[in-house]
């Protein structure tokens, strides 16, 4: 009975409840759609319209969807795995070892969790990649490339503290060379490292400062700077689409006439 | 100068009326609570006490050491090398970027098994990355009679401890 789901779906959508919730009313007309658009906290990053060859695969390739996919499924798995994990020196490797062959479903988390991990990695540089070779990154969308920027590095931030917390002979000594890179800036280096590692070698206090930059402070920022990333597609002129300059055809064109002329 | 003062008081009033003053105090005041939050945060950030290993160590009796032998204490991260000349202390941790080296008895080197630095028994550069030799560490004997390290301390080369 399509006819009867359809008329409960407009009941529901008139009723007192879903009007206070969505304010831009019943109806199919182009306001409507747009204002549903437009006056949603999240969907507002959004153009409320965008052309059709902007959202064709061949654009993008979907590449940065994509990526916010792999996040959105590190952020779930992640929290998930927060819930078995202890961020402290003799129990952090028991735990990840735990996950792997005692808790259900925990193999497939965590393994969920590295492998979108990798993927991200992966992902954000083709995004990266697409963007460049198809001059994207040129006027009017030159301070989202910046951003863009600042999201890559978040990125390998939360892959480098993420790599600490199975506490193993890997990690630890991956840490231990990858610190010690800081220590290379000049006259505050060792500052650095030492403030980085909270002492002076991989140790306990290192594991909790990982742990908190990977799971609190590395991902509220990759969160606040998607979010920037995305309006800014609406308020540099929406994704870009290649098309031919006229300026640049009239001047080839120019060009062609005058070598005709001589 | 009567007319020099005769100008500040005519500009005075026109550059610096109250407001600016505020706004002076307020954009100060500001600075200064932003410059103390980086401090603080310094502070807090870094650790007052640590609990690291002591860097002071005992090796045990002189004695337990065979003449021209390397001994690494893996734990400690130190080679403890006598020689004809005497004994010494040597810091295992790489200079290129902290991996623990290896000393190995057939080839009578010490090898990083990160990058592949190459070190001699004294701790000079043969090959690698590293920029510097392994220090050599500060050694004396205790009133017990044991041989002591101290991690924290470097001392220049060729220095060895005579017993």
């Amino acid at each position: 009975m399509p006819v009867k789901t359809e008329q409960i779906i407009e009941q529901v959508r008139a009723s007192r409840v879903w009007r206070s919730i969505f304010r831009s009313g019943t109806g199919n007309s182009t306001l409507h759609r747009a204002l549903a658009i437009q006056q949603n906290i999240f969907l507002h990053l959004f153009a409320t319209k965008v052309r059709r060859r902007m959202v064709r695969f061949s654009a993008t390739w979907y590449l940065g969807t994509l990526t916010f996919g792999t996040f959105l499924i590190l952020v779930i798995t992640g929290i998930l795995l927060m819930l078995y994990y202890h961020p402290s020196v003799p129990q952090a490797y028991a735990d990840m070892k735990d996950l792997q062959f005692v808790v259900s479903s925990g193999l497939f988390l965590r393994n969920l969790h590295r492998w979108s991990a990798q993927l991200m990695v992966f992902l954000v540089f083709a995004h990266m990649f697409k963007v460049f070779y198809r001059g994207a990154y040129r006027t009017p969308r030159e301070f989202n490339w910046v951003i863009g920027i600042v999201l890559l590095l978040i990125t390998l931030l939360l892959s480098y503290t993420g790599y600490l917390l199975p506490w193993d002979q890997l990690a630890y000594w991956a840490i231990t060379v990858g610190s010690n890179l800081s220590s290379a800036v000049p006259l505050v280096g060792s500052k650095i490292h030492f403030l980085l590692l909270g002492g002076n070698q991989v140790n306990a206090n290192a594991l909790l400062r990982f742990y908190v930059l990977h799971c609190v402070i590395l991902p509220l920022a990759a969160i606040l700077f998607i979010a920037v990333h995305f309006w800014r597609i609406r308020k540099d002129g929406g994704l870009y689409v290649q098309q031919v300059d006229p300026k640049v055809q009239a001047s080839a064109v120019s060009v062609l006439s005058a070598k005709e002329g001589q | 100068m009567p007319d020099a003062t005769l100008k500040v008081s005519q500009s005075f009033p026109a550059e610096f009326d109250r407001r600016a003053f505020f706004t002076k105090i307020g954009l100060g005041s500001l600075g200064i609570a932003a410059a103390g939050t980086i401090a603080f945060s310094y502070e807090y950030l870094s650790p007052n006490v640590l609990y690291e290993p002591s860097a002071i160590i005992n090796a045990g009796k002189p004695e337990n050491f065979a003449v021209n032998s390397v001994t690494m204490d893996v734990n400690a991260g130190i080679y403890l090398v006598r020689t004809e000349e005497g004994y010494f202390a040597l810091n295992a941790v790489c200079t290129h970027l902290g991996c623990l080296t290896a000393w190995n008895q057939d080839l009578g080197i010490i090898a990083c098994p990160c990058h592949g630095s190459k070190f001699t028994r004294t701790g000079e550069k043969i090959e690698g990355p590293a920029p510097k030799p392994l220090p050599w560490l500060k050694t004396w004997v205790s009133d017990e009679g044991d041989l002591m390290v101290d991690r924290s301390a470097d001392i220049p080369p060729l220095q060895y401890l005579r017993i």
